[in-house]
């Protein structure tokens, strides 16, 4: 829009129960206006007189002072005359009190019970999505070992450089770290009782039987769950997994099954690995705080690990990763299709993996104690 | 949309020497070309022309590699922070998926540039926005979210944030893109509305010939392999006078086609 040049005006002047405004100047909507109240100044007149002499150039600034003045005529019984004004602006008029008028807006609230019954059946239609999920995923499966050449192979591969290889970097990271963190913790007690030793144990146990899966499993949920969800949900957004499934294609089997496969086997291997990085972090800290040498480190460590407890630790991992592939594509595929639609899922892909991450390990720790492993 | 007594003389759009690419690789080179004020007037070409590629480089969203663009006298490409941030207000464009704020419903995605560019009250903006919706035939439909909207109407609800701030020029690309001709008709006589009523200049990017000849004042043709434009003109005397074949293909396919021999 062109800027002013004169600024807006209303020039109103009271001649016995008559107000005339005239309007003046430039009005648009970007720039400042005399609103209808500051034009009336308190009077109340039983006539108003609307015209447009020295009008400039006008917008939908000109109609909302118009508009006010209407409705302030309307409320107040006085009479509103605008036959001076151009006709557009009469149009104009008359489309905004109309619209004014039968626009409703569009109650979303709903009651307690209502969104009780709402929230129940949601849980209960999610739950059936996720069984329904999973059997597509086992009948996939199914398939996949009848026709192996069907398979997806190159996918599987690229998926597994990209859920795996590319994530040493920050696993790496995060399972020193964590090693060195179990170290300090067990020192702080461990060093009491003159049992510093035992801090091999310690780190070595914790990691292989549990954080080396679980903080792997973490990571790879906010970093390859969420890569899932958003990378499919884009894809429904976009209508290609419709595509797919009118082309006689399974979204599953051309999909998902690459994904789960593929961090079905990069986490055990990514855990293995979390186990190692860890126990160097507790071995280095042992070695510069706890004055232990890494050879007996070791040593000790292995009096109290054993490959029991790295299958236990491969076991976790294996399931964690399938349950951030089931996470991470469910989410995906049941994504709306709206931008805000995939954040959602990403979002719900990270927290429903890590959810259920603990769940299992908390299940797979009693079911272990119960097997004696 | 400002009505004017007295408008300045100088053309809406003045585009000079423009070359437009990415990544330093010219798609367009060195076009130059003027729209009126208050003229509807068209892009037009085959498909990857480079149609889109112009209109963002016209609206700012790609730095040009050369050139420059000119809004109502003044130039955009070299404006500065502040002086852009005015230019931009006195333009509107609908995208082609219409490009709503998905999380916003369609009363706060024709509200938002209000909040953001006016001193307007809360309920004023709430009575323009339902006004604007209501040019659009979207009354009824202001608390909808984009996602439980068609697509035509995603398009209208788009059209009514581009004229949010009842800009001078608005850009529209592929209006008609996507919708059926009795809506695609319905958008058209929109876009005749607003220049009649409003004196709106209007720039659309478009190859639907229904459009092309029903509405436009003026036309210019990309090509692919040209790099630029190779017409120019009012669309009928395009089609009967050019000797262009790339234009009179163009501009004539509505006539049947022959089946290809087999």
């Amino acid at each position: 829009m062109s800027a002013p040049t004169s600024p807006a005006r209303a020039d109103a002047a009271l001649e016995g129960e008559t107000l005339s405004v005239q309007l003046a100047g430039d009005w648009l909507i970007t720039a400042p206006r005399p609103g209808w109240l500051a034009a009336l100044a308190g009077r109340t007149p039983k006539r108003v007189v609307l015209g447009s002499a020295g009008l400039g150039q006008w917008d939908s600034a000109l109609l909302l002072f118009l508009f006010e003045a209407q409705q302030w005529c309307r409320i107040a019984g006085a009479h509103c005359d605008t036959k001076a004004l151009p006709e557009k602006i009469h149009a104009l008029l008359r489309q905004m009190s109309t619209s004014h008028e039968t626009s409703v807006p569009f109650d979303r609230s709903e009651n307690f019970f209502t969104a009780v019954g709402e929230a129940t059946l949601d849980i209960w239609r999610k739950t059936r999505v996720f069984a329904h999920f999973i059997g597509e995923c086992v009948l996939g499966a199914v398939r996949l070992v009848k026709h192996p050449k069907k398979f997806r192979w190159a996918d599987f591969v690229e998926e597994m450089q990209l859920c795996g290889a590319m994530a040493l970097p920050i696993v790496s990271l995060v399972s020193f770290l964590v090693g060195v963190t179990l170290a300090y913790t067990g020192a702080i007690v461990l060093r009491q009782y003159g049992g510093d030793i035992y801090v091999a144990d310690l780190v070595g146990l914790s990691m292989v039987r549990e954080m080396g899966a679980l903080m792997t499993g973490v990571v790879l949920a906010g970093r390859t769950g969420a890569a899932f969800a958003a990378t499919l949900g884009n894809m429904k957004a976009n209508e290609e997994i419709d595509a797919l499934e009118t082309l006689g294609i399974s979204a599953v089997d051309f999909l998902v099954l690459p994904r789960l496969l593929a961090l079905g086997v990069m986490m055990p291997l990514l855990a293995i690995y979390s186990n190692a990085l860890g126990i160097l972090g507790g071995m280095a800290i042992s070695m510069k705080v706890l004055s232990i040498p890494p050879a007996a480190y070791w040593v000790e460590m292995l009096t109290i690990v054993d490959m029991s407890d790295l299958l236990v630790g491969v076991i976790k991992a294996v399931v964690f990763g399938l349950i951030i592939g089931l996470a991470g594509c469910l989410r995906g595929i049941e994504a709306e299709r709206s931008a805000a639609g995939v954040g959602r899922a990403a979002t719900s892909a990270v927290v429903t993996a890590i959810l259920l991450i603990i769940m299992a390990d908390a299940v797979f720790a009693v079911a272990f104690d119960i097997l004696g492993l | 949309m400002p009505n004017s007594a007295n408008a300045s003389d100088s053309p809406a759009i003045e585009v000079t020497g423009l070359t437009c690419g990415y990544d330093g690789q010219a798609v367009l080179k060195d076009l130059s070309f003027t729209v009126k004020r208050g003229e509807v007037f068209f892009v037009i070409g085959g498909s990857g022309c480079g149609k889109s590629t112009l209109l963002r480089h016209l609206i700012g969203l790609n730095p040009p590699l050369a050139g420059t663009v000119k809004f109502l006298g003044q130039s955009f490409t070299t404006a500065d922070l502040a002086a852009r941030r005015k230019l931009l207000k006195t333009f509107g464009v609908l995208y082609q998926g219409g490009a709503l704020w998905s999380s916003l419903t369609l009363r706060q995605n024709v509200a938002l540039p209000l909040e953001e560019h006016t001193t307007l009250s809360a309920r004023e903006i709430d009575e323009l926005a339902t006004l604007k919706l209501a040019q659009v035939g979207l009354t009824g439909f202001e608390d909808y979210y984009p996602a439980e909207i068609s697509g035509g109407m995603k398009k209208r609800a788009g059209l009514a944030r581009a004229l949010s701030l009842d800009p001078s020029i608005v850009f529209l690309d592929e209006p008609s893109a996507g919708l059926d001709p009795v809506t695609s008709r319905k958008l058209d006589e929109l876009v005749l509305q607003m220049r009649e009523t409003f004196g709106t200049t209007l720039v659309v990017v478009s190859h639907e010939l229904a459009s092309i000849f029903g509405i436009a004042d003026r036309v210019i043709m990309l090509d692919r392999a040209e790099q630029g434009i190779i017409a120019e003109g009012p669309p009928r005397e395009l089609a009967e006078r050019s000797r262009d074949p790339r234009v009179i293909d163009f501009l004539h396919r509505s006539d049947r086609p022959a089946a290809p021999a087999v």
